[in-house]
């Protein structure tokens, strides 16, 4: 494809969808939103087909309506602003210029399942917009007073850990206490943030929502394919043409992808960050990117033949080996085996066939570790090693 | 009751709603494995060890946090189960620093029971083990986190049960590690030395200063002349050490023992226990005194200080509540300052050549050994303290067939004692021993309970509290006629704050308090026996109870010895002679942490 035809292709997807980016009268939707009884909010939501923007993809409907069903005077919705996978940085953007989207679907989230406080967690590395992010929450409250909606708002910063992303993790860390993953069950819609009911959704996720609202359901269920509807917001980086934040519809095949964003070198890429999964030029063509292949909270890693997989794996097992938090053995342990294990591979001091065993020991952690960390790190160890052997061990 | 049906390796079973998938597996008889999980502590759900299958689920699920739901079908043993089971068992050796033939622990190590049992492999994995330096600084618990597993067991004893929060996870990832306040090593911390953290340890990573090899050598000396002084809730648990069931007295069997060990003379800290119900007795009448006749402002309600563990949480939580605690030396330090004076002088002994040992059920008795005040005597009044873990290596070492040996009686003097002080090993039992005395005392009667046994001041509830109503009492106590003496029992450090924040607000109406800083009291102290439960504490207190009614005699005032001490030494309780030798002050330990 020449670079013309990328150009047209790209910006023929991209006003497809055009959803987060485009500007709406978000108090305009929250009054909607307002004059709609509770469970049509819900319904609205569970019928456009939105699923968690995070990346694990949780429905967003049945979220909200676990919380609705719960009977508490106190309930929260938290805005899950860790944006902290590494390749993954659309969240910010999306703060920067679409705060009122994003707080507009808080609101509405309230709205259908009775909550009255909300929060934003903000990652401790976007600390530089809190103070906008804060007036533009302000400025809500008023509107909520003055709406008759009985809701706050405010930010609340993180502290640097990545674990802190996984939801239960970032309640305690909002409770000022170690940022552990808890045991589920209980789950938040039943027992979150202090222990109350509570749904907690991604930056982009709440985004969306208020664009459902607006728009209909039909026009986000219209979009994509049946498991995976609606539009997307990707973070590309790597060996790309182009990089950066765009829009998009999810159901693409990776080759699709490759096509537009590619250098016509890549050899691989990695889906959904550093614990997403990575799919080798190979598989391109019969990869859907969506959660009926591989689900991502919108990272998309190229890289092309100058690229050493080894140092891409190692550099990911570093990461996850300080950003485990510690608790569990499989997680905290396993991260820093997978690492000594393809170090001492390389160097010789372990045999080939001891890759093997790592990549048990990394399945034993996708099922037995406590929460969403340890677990993923299955994805990115496995397939990278799989498809790249010749790389790891030589 | 909501009661939840669920299947366990097909085993159809009916438990509470809220119980867990562990709690169910043990109402089918099925024993899964666990690390982390204590039944003491709350849930952690992090070793992963209990992980189990559940039929339609793809993840295991760590069976000590997962609620037990209908309609579940668990199994406990498949190929899935047992290889991540064995996996989390090689992960854990491998940040481990075994060193098993030369621990402490060995022979009683979880993690090393589960090694064997799963035959896991110690050198899978590459050894990530942390190789740093043990932490030596205290006299009483020695922390080497290069075999620390990270369970928690510690952080959760140390916060749920005693309140003091000296331990608590630090860093994430692979520096994550169990410290104290800005890594300080564990002397300059708020640590009160109990031990419990050593009780649930899983492996060597907590454990007791050891001070065997320094008794050996004492005892090998012939220059020297050994006494030991024993202490109530180790003749009820040393047992288990040797290979007896919870619950045994085994007095008899132990002072054999350590006769054979070669201990010049084998004395009972029961004994002090008797002359401490008489100075702390008479202590708080003179308080009441000294309150209600002459209205001074005196420190009521009066706290026991026989448990070191507990002074030192005082002096660093609460101090100003210190006039409020007994002026009494603990029966430990009361016997050490007695072996180097009146039982010196009445053997014809120079004290310098005596080397004071004594047998604790607790770790915190090292530490206030060590207290600089603690040497009355002119010497150091206690020079050795052992757990009852210690003297039973030490009797594994003298190659003595424990559950053989003929009973022996204690050496004499300071060997005589009483089922009053007995009792003093378990919760409730000063305040018991104490009113037994006072009462009588007061009314020339005996406390109006059936037996002698003060039923309300018993059992395991973490606060207690009692009354007992004073009438027709002697002439010279007249002021005291109609009084209703009302008291407390707190065992546990949690349960000592909350009793100390209802004090120090002025809310708690006691005139006496009794504080012991392990649950359970003494039988469940920081150097008994591993493991501990809730079931064995009630086994080893209900024989401390046994031991109390075997007794003759069962009130600490009819101690003949103890009237012979006074008749001959003391002279009177909180006389010149007590006061040097049997009393105490206490320092706030306020800010101590910060300035270290």
């Amino acid at each position: 494809m020449d670079n013309n035809t990328k150009q047209k292709k790209l910006a023929e997807l991209q006003g497809k969808v055009n959803l987060i980016f485009s500007q709406i009268d978000c108090v305009k939707v929250l009054d909607k939103a307002l004059a709609m009884d509770s469970q049509k909010i819900i319904e609205d939501v569970s019928k456009s087909g939105l699923r968690g923007r995070g990346g694990a993809g949780f429905n967003t409907g049945m979220k909200w309506k676990g919380a609705a069903e719960v009977k508490d005077d106190i309930k929260y919705v938290l805005c899950n602003a860790d944006e902290g996978e590494p390749g993954t940085f659309k969240d910010r953007r999306i703060l920067e210029e679409q705060a009122d989207k994003v707080i507009a679907g808080m609101a509405i989230c309230a709205k259908a399942v009775g909550a009255c406080e909300g929060y934003i967690y903000l990652r401790g590395e976007y600390n530089f917009m809190k103070a906008k992010l804060q007036a533009g929450c302000d400025r809500w409250n008023k509107i909520f007073s003055d709406k008759k909606l009985n809701f706050k708002m405010s930010v609340r910063s993180g502290s640097g850990a990545y674990v802190c992303g996984e939801e239960t993790a970032l309640m305690e860390s909002m409770q000022g206490n170690r940022g552990e993953p808890r045991n589920k069950p209980p789950f938040p819609v039943v027992e979150g943030f202090l222990n109350k009911p509570t749904v907690i959704n991604n930056v982009e996720t709440l985004a969306y929502v208020t664009t459902i609202i607006n728009d209909g359901p039909e026009k986000f269920s219209s979009l994509g394919t049946k498991t995976s509807m609606g539009g997307k917001v990707f973070s590309v980086s790597g060996d790309a043409e182009v990089k950066g934040i765009y829009e998009l519809p999810l159901g693409m095949t990776i080759q699709e992808f490759v096509d537009i964003f590619g250098d016509g070198d890549t050899k691989a890429v990695q889906v959904g960050g550093a614990s997403g999964s990575c799919v080798p030029r190979k598989n391109f063509d019969k990869t859907i990117i969506g959660f009926e292949g591989v689900p991502t909270g919108g990272s998309m890693m190229l890289f092309n033949s100058s690229r050493s997989m080894y140092n891409v794996l190692r550099n990911y097992l570093e990461f996850f080996e300080e950003e485990s938090c510690g608790q569990c053995t499989p997680c905290r342990v396993g991260c820093q085996q997978l690492l000594k294990g393809i170090e001492a591979i390389r160097s010789g001091e372990k045999p080939q066939e001891y890759l093997a065993e790592l990549q048990k020991l990394a399945s034993t952690m996708s099922i037995a570790s406590k929460c969403g960390l340890g677990q993923s790190l299955a994805n990115p160890f496995n397939t990278i090693t799989r498809h790249f052997r010749e790389e790891i061990c030589y | 009751m909501d009661t939840v049906n669920l299947k366990i390796n097909n085993i159809e079973v009916s438990v509470p709603k809220g119980a867990t998938i562990l709690d169910a597996a043990k109402k089918a008889g099925v024993r899964i494995p666990t690390l982390c999980h204590h039944d003491d502590l709350c849930v952690a759900g992090n070793c992963r060890v209990c992980v189990v299958e559940q039929k339609g689920a793809w993840a295991l699920k760590a069976s000590c946090a997962v609620p037990a739901e209908n309609g579940m079908e668990i199994l406990t043993n498949t190929q899935k189960v047992r290889d991540a089971r064995k996996t989390i068992i090689e992960l854990l050796l491998s940040e481990h620093a075994g060193e098993c033939t030369s621990c402490y622990r060995s022979g009683n190590c979880e993690l090393q029971a589960l090694a064997q049992e799963y035959l896991a492999n110690g050198n899978k994995y590459i050894d990530v083990a942390k190789h740093v330096p043990v932490d030596m600084s205290s006299p009483s618990i020695v922390k080497d986190d290069s075999k620390c597993i990270k369970c928690t067991r510690c952080v959760r004893t140390c916060t749920e049960l005693q309140g003091v929060s000296a331990l608590w996870s630090s860093n994430k990832g692979n520096h994550t590690k169990i410290s104290t306040f800005l890594d300080k090593p564990m002397h300059y911390v708020v640590c009160t030395n109990c031990g419990q953290c050593i009780n649930r340890c899983p492996t060597g990573a907590l454990t007791e200063r050891n001070y065997i090899e320094d008794v050996w050598r004492a005892i090998d000396n012939p220059d020297i002349h050994v006494v030991v002084q024993t202490a109530p809730a180790v003749r009820v648990a040393i047992g288990e050490e040797l290979g007896m069931a919870p619950g045994a007295v085994v007095t008899g069997k132990m002072v054999s023992a350590m006769k054979k060990m070669g201990f010049d003379s084998v004395l009972d800290t029961d004994f002090t226990a008797d002359l401490t119900i008489m100075e702390e007795g008479t202590e708080l009448l003179v308080r009441l005194k000294e309150a209600l006749v002459d209205k001074k402002n005196v420190a009521l309600p009066m706290m026991t200080s026989c448990s070191p563990g507990w002074i030192k949480f005082i002096e660093h939580q609460y101090p100003q509540l210190l006039d409020n605690l007994s002026t009494c030396k603990s029966p430990q330090q009361m016997f050490g300052a007695l072996a180097k004076t009146f039982y010196a002088k009445k053997k014809g002994i120079d004290p310098a050549k005596i080397v004071s040992v004594s047998i604790m059920p607790c770790t915190a008795k090292k530490f206030e050994a060590n207290r600089p005040e603690m040497n009355s005597s002119g010497f150091r009044d206690v020079d050795y303290v052992l757990t009852t873990r210690e003297l039973g290596h030490m009797i594994r070492q003298a190659g003595l067939n424990f559950t053989d040996l003929a009973d022996e009686k204690f050496d004499s003097i300071m060997g005589d004692s009483t089922g009053a002080a007995v009792i003093f090993g378990t919760t409730g039992g000063v305040m018991e021993a104490a009113l037994r005395t006072v009462y009588e005392l007061v009314t020339g009667r005996e406390v109006p309970f059936t037996n002698l046994n003060i039923e309300p001041v018993r059992g395991m509830d973490g606060v207690k509290s009692a009354s007992v109503k004073i009438d027709k009492v002697k002439s010279e106590w007249s002021f005291l006629e109609g009084a209703e003496l009302k008291v407390a029992i707190a065992h546990g450090l949690a349960n000592a704050d909350k009793l100390m924040k209802e004090v120090a607000a002025g809310k708690a109406q006691y005139h006496f308090i009794e504080i012991m800083a392990c649950p359970g009291g003494c039988i469940g102290g920081g150097g008994q026996p591993i493991p501990t439960s809730m079931d064995i504490r009630k086994k080893r207190a209900a024989a401390i109870y046994v031991a109390d009614e075997a007794h003759a005699i069962r009130k600490s005032h009819d101690n003949p010895e103890v009237q012979a001490i006074y008749k001959e030494f003391l002279h009177e309780p909180l006389g010149h002679h007590s006061h040097e030798l049997l009393h105490t002050h206490y320092y706030s330990r306020k800010g101590a942490v910060k300035n270290h």
